[in-house]
């Protein structure tokens, strides 16, 4: 027995509540942050993420206090994505009570950024989200993109040979996000999370498309994830974590149960 | 009311050590970071945590006059190593190339990466997530903390210490390394008790019980 593959519930911030977007539109509220990463660490959630989608920056200040009212009350991991763009939006999260900083956009505008908060804050706190999207005809081999902004503008920067750059600057773990499969319920992007984890040495958290707990298993067991990251079905009752977990154990899958 | 400090030398995540420990004394102790030396000796407890390198945080030690401090209250007060703090209580580490560390105990800190191509697996690189450790004695801190419970993990480096004697607790990763060392008034682990749930809280509630 070893290390144990990861399920991270992921709570999307807005103006300090919990809300999902079902493809992007029809926002629901899904309640306090606190009480749901509660809930989750009850559950067993083996690490939680934020991200923080509040559009106006006047707002930043709200995640902060998410941050510090859940981490005095939940003792697991806790990441903070959304909005990172210089090395001291990466202090504030950490001092309050985040454990790693997921820096999307900013990293693509500016790599150096990455080199120069892993080497101030450590690897291990600093988590790259990459949102890639498949941009091959049919019949060439795969290839995906990174995209920012949510998944509207292209960079044409090859999604795998960015996450081997990331992890030559010292990203101490992945967060891939399939764009193509992002809020559509019809499992991970297998091919983007292989393709990537076949070839860079830092853990990789798979992300975007699911809707069942067989798409969670099949992200380990086929895409070659370290952890599974999913929102809305546990958001609404669906499943719960522990579920998931005796799920993907009974595939013979090493979890913390 | 005990006093426990929480040592500040610019490294880590000492915001989340201080909550946790907080929670697990229950209104039993003060606990404060600090870099006052004077603190620091007056505290009933000491906890030494730490991430990033091994470079910078023996820099740290030295420029902030806590080396010193930490080979002091490590003779004599109940001591919880975290982390780095763990991996710097010994002499020599391979990280940036080699960094001579505190020397409190004999044995060196090796990376994960040269071992396990040594022995041909291809493992990710830092270890992340939840591991088992195995009890390697019998000791307070484990008290209540099951055999194989695991806990919370990220570093790329491990402490290979000289005497297995010291070994409390080991974890698989690869191959089997010292996850937990133990001697007298001293416990260090790898893994982060404040990040590691009920059995994290169960190890620092122990360990500000803890009657070294």
């Amino acid at each position: 027995m070893g290390l144990a593959k990861r399920i991270i519930p992921c709570l999307d911030v807005d103006n300090g509540r919990v809300v999902k977007g079902v493809n992007f539109v029809d926002i629901r509220d899904a309640g306090d942050p606190v009480e749901i990463a509660a809930r989750y660490n009850r559950e067993g959630a083996d690490e939680i993420t934020f991200l923080d989608i509040t559009a106006s920056s006047d707002n930043r200040d709200t995640i902060v206090h998410v941050v510090e009212a859940v981490a005095s009350q939940v003792f697991i991991p806790l990441t903070v994505g959304g909005g990172i763009r210089k090395p001291e939006d990466v202090r504030r999260m950490l001092n309050a009570g985040a454990d790693k900083v997921g820096i999307n956009t900013a990293a693509v505008f500016n790599p150096e950024l990455v080199r120069e908060c892993t080497d101030y804050f450590g690897s291990q706190c600093i988590v790259v989200a990459i949102d890639a999207k498949r941009v091959n005809e049919p019949g060439e081999p795969d290839r995906w993109e990174v995209f920012t902004h949510g998944g509207r503008k292209r960079t044409g920067i090859d999604a795998v040979e960015w996450a081997e750059k990331m992890a030559q600057y010292g990203a101490g773990e992945l967060l891939v996000t399939s764009m193509d499969r992002d809020g559509t319920k019809i499992g991970f992007d297998l091919g983007l999370t292989k393709a990537i984890t076949e070839r860079v040495n830092i853990p990789l958290i798979a992300s975007g498309g699911v809707g069942n707990l067989q798409h969670l298993a099949d992200g380990v067991l086929q895409g070659g994830a370290d952890a599974v990251l999913a929102a809305s079905i546990f958001h609404f009752g669906e499943y719960t974590v522990g579920e998931a977990k005796q799920f993907m154990a009974a595939q013979g899958i090493e979890m913390r149960l | 009311m005990q006093k426990i400090a929480i040592i500040d030398y610019n490294m880590g995540n000492l915001h989340s050590v201080e909550r946790a420990v907080s929670h697990a004394a229950g209104g039993q102790a003060t606990v404060a970071i600090t870099s006052d030396p004077d603190m620091i000796m007056q505290a009933d407890r000491v906890v030494f945590p730490g991430q990033g390198a091994a470079r910078d945080c023996m820099r740290e030690l030295e420029t902030r006059g806590m080396a010193e401090v930490v080979r002091e209250v490590i003779q004599t007060k109940p001591f919880l190593g975290i982390c780095m703090g763990m991996q710097v209580l010994m002499q020599h580490s391979e990280e940036n190339n080699g960094i001579e560390c505190l020397g409190v105990y004999g044995g060196n800190v090796r990376y994960f990466g040269n071992v396990h191509q040594e022995i041909g697996v291809r493992l990710k690189i830092p270890q992340m997530g939840w591991n088992q450790v195995w009890q390697q004695m019998e000791h307070p801190l484990w008290k209540g903390i099951k055999d194989g419970a695991r806990f919370y993990f990220v570093h790329s480096y491990y402490v290979e210490p000289l005497t297995p004697d010291l070994i409390a607790g080991s974890t698989d990763y690869g191959i089997s390394y010292a996850s937990a060392i133990a001697r007298d008034n001293v416990f260090a682990i790898q893994a982060h008790p404040e990040k590691s749930a009920d059995d994290g809280l169960k190890l620092l509630e122990n360990f500000v019980n803890w009657d070294a």
